[in-house]
Order: C-alpha cells, then structure tokens, then sequence
C-alpha cells in the first residue's frame, strides 16, 4: 500500500524540517519542497492510469480530442498553480502566492477560450435567426 | 520511494553539518570563511532539489499533455 509509504515519509520530513527550522530555515525550505516533489512523483503513474481511461472513455463517446486535451491540460496547470502557491505561503510569502494563483487562473482562462467560443456558437445556433 | 527518503536525509544531514561547520567557524573567528561554508551548502542542496523539480516537470508535461 503506498499510502504508509507517503505518509511515513512525509512525517520523517516534517520532523526533519522541525529541526532545521530554526538554524537553517533555507535548508528547511528546500526539504518541504522536495517532500512535495517526491509525493507528486509517487502519484503520477497512477493520474496516467486515471488519464488514459478518461481518454479511453472519451474516445468511444466520440467526444472531440481536443476537448479532452484543453482539459487535462487546465488541470496540469490547476495543480502546478496549486502546487507552487502553497510552497510559497509556506515559505511565509502570501503575496507571491496569491500572484501564482492569478498567473494560473489567466492562463486557465486563456486555454478555455475556444471552448467557449465553441458554446456560444451553438447556443447561437440554436436560435433561429 | 526507499531512494527519494536517503536523498532526503541527505539533504537535512547537509542542512545540520553546514549549521555546525558556519558556528565553528564563527567562534574561530572565521566569519567569512563560515559564510562561504553556508554557500556551498546551500548551491549543492540546490543543486539536488532543482533535479527533482526537474523530473517532476518532466513526468507533468509528459502526462498533462504539455506538448501542444
């Protein structure tokens, strides 16, 4: 089960981080940024499972690949946006934080833009004219 | 996994011998030397970290389909 492994280890690097703190804080930084790294590595197979049965799903519904690829890619940028606002508030940066999370809600929004080109031409389509 | 907890550990092992080594220096009287101890330490724990970020980059764009 992975989920000890995970959890083990990132107990061991809270502990760790205790210790640094207070001598070494950049060193503690970085050690809470490699926990986050690691555990991501760990889950990353198991998103690809994850992603290639929705692929899968998508491709026997005949749903438009692109749809499906502006997707997974609005969630890669979702969780790097997450992943790196939460290592700078950790590291007691508010104010960068919140700027990653404004960079990753524009380009977010900027990838979405022809799929929503793509809802309002067929609501308008419907619309006899 | 058994592998990502040694490299840990060595990074917090860098982290406290480089602690030590900038105090001993200090009460020798060598600050600058200390400092330049603290240096080190800190770009060779970089340098560990940034190839982690780097796989996980790696492992993101190739699952994420990144390549478009």
């Amino acid at each position: 089960m992975e989920i000890f492994q995970i959890v083990s280890f990132a107990l061991v690097a809270s502990l760790l981080v205790i210790i640094l703190k207070d001598q070494k804080s950049s060193i503690a930084f970085f050690i809470i940024l490699f926990t986050g790294i690691v555990i991501f590595l760990v889950l990353i197979q198991q998103i690809a499972q994850v992603f290639t049965l929705l692929e899968y799903i998508a491709q026997r519904a005949n749903v438009n690949g692109m749809y499906v690829e502006t997707i997974l890619k609005i969630i890669g940028i979702a969780y790097i946006a997450e992943f790196g606002a939460q290592i700078t508030r950790d590291a007691g940066l508010g104010s960068i934080a919140s700027k990653i999370e404004l960079a990753g809600k524009v380009l977010i929004l900027v990838l979405a833009v022809p799929i929503l080109t793509a809802v309002i031409e067929t609501i308008l389509g419907f619309i006899p004219a | 996994m058994l592998g990502d907890a040694y490299i840990l550990f060595q990074i917090a092992g860098i982290g406290i011998v480089v602690a030590m080594i900038h105090t001993v220096l200090k009460q020798m009287g060598k600050e600058d030397i200390a400092h330049w101890a603290t240096l080190v330490g800190f770009i060779l724990v970089l340098f560990i970290v940034m190839n982690g970020l780097q796989d996980l980059f790696q492992q993101i764009k190739s699952v994420f389909l990144f390549q478009g």
